[in-house]
C-alpha cells in the first residue's frame, strides 16, 4: 500500500460538502432571519421584533392556517397507518409468498404511484372522480393520499423483509404458534424498524404534497401546503416567513428525536446479510 | 353507473359523510384578495351561516375548475359580466325571482337589465372597475397613454412587464390596441392579433394575476397589467405607479355574484346575496377592493378617498372602455390557438 | 426501486398460502384508485374536445395530431411538423437534466465525503443533508425565490461585496427554474450515492493504489463503476419528478416559459380547457418516464450483472 496517500479522501470533496450544506441552508436560514422583521413589507429592515409570530396564532389568518394544519395533521396520520398496513401485508405477501405468476406485475403495481409523474396522478385522480361522481372532498384526499403513500411505506418494509431470514417463521412454526402468533411475536419485532421508517416516510409524504391534494380537493377545505401556496402566490409575506421558520424548527426537532430514539433501540437484529465489514 | 354507487356508498360509511352539507353552510368561490374577512364574520353572525371560500385567480380559471368535477361544491361564485353569459350558456347557473331578495330593488336601475342577464335572474352586482395596466414612475418618466407600453414598450421597459394570466382581458386590451373589433372571424385581424402578442410576449418578464400587486410594489415588475383597485392598493403599499386610461380605451368589466346550479345550500346562498345587497355591506367591499358598487345608497358608507382616487377616474381624452365579447366557437377556437401559442 | 424485484430469499410456509389476500388491498387500492384513472386518461386522449372543457365520446386522434402537427392559426393549413409542444418537453428535459447534473456534481462528492466519515459523524452529517427535505417543498420554493429574486439578499449580498455591480436578474428565467428543481431534489441524489459509496469496498481501491493508480484514476475507473448503480438510482429519483414538475416553473419561473407540468395543468384547471389535449400530454410524457424508467432498470440489471 502506498504510505501517506488516504484512499478516502479526495482533495475538493469536503469544501463540497460545505457548500452543499451552504445551498440547502441558504435559503431557509435567510427566512427565518426575515421572519424576525418588525417591517410589514420584506423589502426593508426595521429591527428584530416576534410579532409575525404571534400573528400566526392570533392574526386574521390563524383560523385558516390552524383549520389547515389540523386537516393535514388528520390526514397524514390516516393515509399514512393505512398506507403502512396495506404496504406491511403486500411486503410479507411478496417477499414470503414464493415465487408466483405475476410478481414482477404486482412488484410493478405497487410502484406504479411513483412512477407515475405527479401531475399525471393528479389530473387522472381528478377526472376519475368526476367520472364516477366521487364528490371532492376530504375524503377525496385522504383516498389519493393512500394510494401515493403505499410504495413509500412499502420500500423500507420491504427492504428489512428481505434482510431477514425465514427460519425464524420456521422455527416457530415447528413449536406450533399460529399464523397469528407468529406474526405478532416474531414477524413485527424484527419487521417494527422498516415499519416505523415506513410509516414515517408515508406521514412526511402525504403532509409535503401540494400538487394532488390542490386538484382533489373539495370546496373550502385546505391542507397546509394549498393554503400557504394561497398566500405565497400574491407575494411573500413576513407571517409566511415565520410559519415556515416553525416548520423547520419542527422538523429539525422531529429529526433529532427520531435520531436518539433509533440510536437507543438499535438492537443487533437477527439477519442472514452479511455483517458490515466496511469500517 | 354502478361503480358510483359503489363509491358513493362507502363514502357514506366513512367518518367525513358527517360533512356533507347541511343547511346553515355556505360554500363561496371567489376570487382572491376580493372580499374583507370582517365581513365574512359579519355575515356569519347576522344569520349563524357558516361560511367557507376557495380563491381562484381568473374567470377561465374558475369555469375550468367547475367544469373539472367542482360543480356541485359550491353555492356563488363572482365571474365578470362576459363569464356570466358563458356560463349561463353551458346551463351552469340557477335561477331566482327577483322576490326572493328583499333587496333587489337597491340594484342601480343601469345594472338591472345588463346584456348578460337581462332582468337578472341568475346574478347580482358585485364590483365594477376596469382593467388596463400601471407604470412604475420611478423607471419611466414618458408618455404612458398608450397601449404600446404593453405590446410595443418602450427600450427600459421591455423585459420588466407582468401580463395578467387572463385570456379575455388579455385578448381584448390587444384587440384594442390594434383598433379591431372584438370575435372578428376576419383572418387578416386574427393573425394580426397573434403577430402581435407573439411580438409583444418577447418584452414580457411573467405571467401573473394574483402576483400582479405584489410585482409592482417589490419591484419585481415596472409595468403591470392590472385592475384599477388593484393598482390603487399597489400605490397604498408604497409603489411609486400611475395607472393608465389609454388613448386606445381599456377594458372595462363587471363581477357579479351568480348562484349556481347544483348549489348545495340555496338557501344561505340566496341569503348571502341579499346580504351583499345591502348599501353598507357592499360598501365594505368597496372599501377594502377599490372598485365601485353597483348598488344605490351607498356613497355614506364610503371612504371619501376612494370618489377622488386617480384609479377610479378617467382622464380626459381617454378612450372608451370596453366590455370583454363572447365569441362564437369557430372565433373562440382561434383565440385559444392565440392564446396557448403566447403562453408555450 | 426496481432492484428488489429479485426472487424471495426465502419461502415461509407459514405466509405462501396467504398470498393472495396480503396482496389483495394493494392491488385493489392502486388498481382502482391510480391505474384506472390513468387508463381513464389513455382513453380520453383519444376523444373530441369539448367547447369550453369536458369531452365528447366521438373517437379522434386530434389530440395528438394537435401535439405533433402545425396546421396553422385556422387549422386548415397544410400540415408541418410543430415544435411547440415538443419544444416545451424538449426545455422540460433539458431542464431537468441540467438539474440532475447539477445534484450530481454537488451530491457525488458530498455523499463520498459523507460515507467516508466515521460512524459516529456520519449520521450527524447525513441528518444535516436530509433536514432541510423535512421541510415542505413548496416553503423551499418559495425561500429560494426570495433569497434570488433581483433586490433580495443574494443580489444584495453580491452588490455589496462588490462581485457585481448590477443585479443578477435570475428570477423569471430558466437558470432560476433549474436551481429550484435542483434545490427541490438534491437529497435524492446524495442518499442513494452515500449508501452506494458505503457498501463499497475500499480494499478495490488499496489495490489500485498497490499497482501506481493515482487517486483520481481510482476514482474514475474503480469507485465510480462500483457505486454506479447508487448514481443511476440518485439520477432517476432526481430527473423523474423534475420532469412533471409544476411547482418551480410557476414560482420562480414566472410561469411564462411552460414546462410539461404547467402545460398540462393548463388544460384542466387554467384558460384553455382542452381536456384531450391534456390527456394526450400526460400519455406522452409518462412514455418519456417509463423509457427513462426501463433504460435504469437495464443498467441496474447489468450493473448486478457486473
Amino acid at each position: 500500500m502506498n504510505r501517506g496517500v488516504d484512499l478516502r479522501r479526495y482533495f475538493g470533496f469536503f469544501p463540497m460538502t460545505l457548500l452543499c450544506l451552504f445551498i440547502l441552508y441558504a435559503p431557509l436560514i435567510i427566512v427565518t432571519v426575515y421572519s424576525l422583521n418588525d417591517s410589514r413589507s420584506i423589502t426593508s429592515w426595521e429591527g428584530i421584533s416576534l410579532r409575525w409570530y404571534a400573528e400566526i396564532f392570533t392574526g386574521p389568518e390563524s383560523e385558516k392556517f390552524r383549520k389547515a394544519a389540523w386537516n393535514s395533521l388528520t390526514i397524514a396520520v390516516m393515509a399514512a397507518t393505512t398506507a403502512t398496513i396495506i404496504a406491511t401485508a403486500a411486503a410479507i405477501g411478496m417477499i414470503r409468498g414464493g415465487s408466483f405468476r405475476g410478481k414482477s406485475a404486482s412488484f410493478a403495481l405497487i410502484s406504479l404511484p411513483i412512477m407515475v409523474p405527479e401531475i399525471v396522478t393528479a389530473v387522472a385522480t381528478l377526472i376519475f372522480f368526476s367520472a364516477i361522481g366521487f364528490k371532492l372532498g376530504t375524503l377525496s384526499i385522504l383516498v389519493a393520499h393512500i394510494v401515493f403513500c403505499i410504495p413509500f411505506a412499502y420500500m423500507p418494509i420491504n427492504a428489512r423483509l428481505q434482510g431477514i431470514d425465514a427460519s425464524y417463521e420456521e422455527a416457530a412454526h415447528d413449536l406450533y404458534a399460529s399464523r397469528w402468533q407468529i406474526f405478532w411475536h416474531v414477524m413485527m419485532p424484527i419487521m417494527s424498524p422498516g415499519i416505523i421508517s415506513g410509516f414515517l416516510l408515508a406521514f412526511i409524504i402525504s403532509l409535503d404534497d401540494f400538487i394532488i391534494t390542490n386538484f382533489v380537493k373539495g370546496a373550502g377545505v385546505e391542507t397546509l401546503p394549498t393554503a400557504i401556496f394561497g398566500s405565497v402566490k400574491q407575494g411573500i409575506k413576513p407571517n409566511i416567513m415565520a410559519l415556515s421558520t416553525l416548520l423547520l424548527l419542527l422538523s429539525i426537532l422531529l429529526v433529532t428525536a427520531s435520531y436518539f430514539v433509533g440510536q437507543r433501540r438499535e438492537k443487533p437484529v437477527p439477519t442472514n446479510q452479511k455483517p458490515e465489514t466496511e469500517a | 353507473m354502478a361503480l358510483k354507487y359503489l363509491v358513493s356508498g362507502a363514502a357514506a360509511l366513512t367518518l367525513f359523510a358527517g360533512q356533507a352539507m347541511a343547511d346553515g353552510k355556505l360554500s363561496i368561490y371567489h376570487w382572491f384578495e376580493y372580499i374583507p374577512d370582517e365581513l365574512l364574520a359579519k355575515f356569519e353572525a347576522e344569520t349563524g351561516i357558516e361560511v367557507t371560500m376557495d380563491t381562484y385567480d381568473s374567470n377561465e380559471a374558475m369555469l375550468a375548475a367547475l367544469k373539472a368535477g367542482k360543480m356541485g361544491s359550491y353555492d356563488v361564485a363572482v365571474p365578470g359580466d362576459y363569464m356570466v353569459e358563458i356560463m349561463i350558456g353551458e346551463g351552469m347557473l340557477d335561477t331566482f325571482d327577483s322576490s326572493e331578495l328583499s333587496n333587489f330593488g337597491n340594484i342601480e336601475d343601469q345594472w338591472v337589465d345588463v346584456s348578460f342577464d337581462l332582468g337578472r335572474s341568475h346574478s347580482i352586482p358585485y364590483q365594477w372597475g376596469s382593467t388596463s395596466f400601471s407604470v412604475n414612475r420611478d423607471v419611466y418618466a414618458g408618455d404612458i397613454n398608450t397601449t404600446s407600453i404593453l405590446f410595443d414598450p418602450p427600450a427600459e421597459l421591455s423585459g420588466k412587464i407582468n401580463v395578467l394570466d387572463s385570456q379575455g382581458e388579455v385578448i381584448a386590451l390587444a384587440s384594442l390596441h390594434l383598433g379591431i373589433p372584438q370575435c372578428s372571424n376576419d383572418r387578416d385581424q386574427l393573425k394580426a392579433l397573434d403577430d402581435l402578442l407573439q411580438s409583444a410576449k418577447s418584452h414580457w418578464a411573467s405571467f401573473g394575476s394574483d402576483v400582479a400587486k405584489d410585482v409592482l410594489v417589490s419591484g419585481d415588475a415596472a409595468v403591470g397589467m392590472i385592475w384599477n383597485g388593484f393598482s390603487s392598493k399597489a400605490r397604498e403599499e408604497g409603489a411609486n405607479i400611475e395607472y393608465s386610461f389609454p388613448n386606445e380605451g381599456y377594458v372595462v368589466w363587471m363581477d357579479n355574484v351568480v348562484l349556481l346550479k347544483d348549489a348545495p345550500n340555496r338557501d344561505s346562498a340566496i341569503a348571502f346575496m341579499d346580504f351583499l345587497l345591502e348599501p353598507e355591506n357592499i360598501a365594505a367591499v368597496t372599501n377594502y377592493a377599490q372598485y365601485t358598487a353597483g348598488v344605490k345608497g351607498v356613497s355614506e358608507y364610503l371612504e371619501p378617498a376612494l370618489a377622488v382616487m386617480p384609479e377610479n377616474n378617467p382622464r380626459d381624452g381617454a378612450g372608451a372602455g370596453a366590455f370583454v365579447a363572447v365569441c362564437d366557437e369557430a372565433t373562440q377556437t382561434v383565440y385559444d390557438q392565440i392564446w396557448t401559442r403566447l403562453r408555450s | 426501486m426496481a432492484a428488489n424485484i429479485g426472487t424471495g430469499r426465502a419461502v415461509s410456509s407459514t405466509f405462501a398460502p396467504l398470498r393472495i389476500w396480503l396482496l389483495l388491498p394493494g392491488w385493489l387500492s392502486i388498481g382502482f384508485f391510480l391505474l384506472i384513472p390513468v387508463l381513464l386518461m389513455l382513453v380520453y386522449s383519444f376523444l373530441t374536445k369539448e367547447f369550453r372543457g369536458g369531452v365528447i365520446w366521438e373517437p379522434t386522434l386530434a389530440a395528438y395530431d394537435q401535439f405533433f402537427f402545425d396546421r396553422g392559426l385556422f387549422g386548415d393549413d397544410p400540415r408541418r411538423i410543430e415544435w411547440k409542444y415538443i419544444s416545451i418537453f424538449w426545455r422540460s428535459i433539458w431542464q431537468a437534466g441540467g438539474a440532475t447534473l447539477l445534484c450530481l456534481i454537488i451530491g457525488f462528492p458530498t455523499a463520498f465525503f459523507i460515507a467516508t466519515r466515521p460512524d459516529r459523524t456520519k449520521v450527524i452529517w447525513l441528518l444535516l443533508v436530509t433536514v432541510p427535505y423535512w421541510v415542505n417543498l413548496l416553503i423551499r420554493t418559495v425561500s429560494m425565490k426570495f433569497l434570488i429574486r433581483d433586490n433580495g439578499p443574494m443580489n444584495d449580498f453580491l452588490q455589496y461585496i462588490g462581485l457585481i455591480n448590477e443585479p443578477l436578474q435570475l428570477i423569471n428565467t430558466n437558470i432560476a427554474v433549474q436551481i429550484g428543481l435542483f434545490y427541490s431534489y438534491l437529497p435524492f441524489m446524495v442518499l442513494p450515492i452515500f449508501a452506494a459509496v458505503e457498501r463499497y469496498n475500499f480494499t478495490l481501491s488499496e489495490a489500485a493504489s498497490d499497482l501506481y493508480a493515482d487517486k483520481w484514476t481510482i476514482l474514475r475507473r474503480i469507485v465510480i463503476p462500483v457505486v454506479s448503480p447508487g448514481i443511476f438510482a440518485g439520477c432517476i429519483l432526481v430527473f423523474v419528478p423534475s420532469l412533471g414538475a409544476f411547482l418551480a416553473p410557476d414560482l420562480l419561473g414566472g410561469a411564462k416559459s411552460f414546462m410539461i407540468g404547467s402545460l398540462i395543468e393548463e388544460q384542466f384547471k387554467g384558460n384553455i380547457g382542452n381536456w384531450p389535449f391534456g390527456a394526450a400530454s400526460s400519455m406522452i410524457l409518462l412514455s418519456l418516464v417509463l423509457v427513462a424508467l426501463f433504460f435504469y432498470a437495464r443498467a441496474q440489471s447489468q450493473g448486478e450483472r457486473a
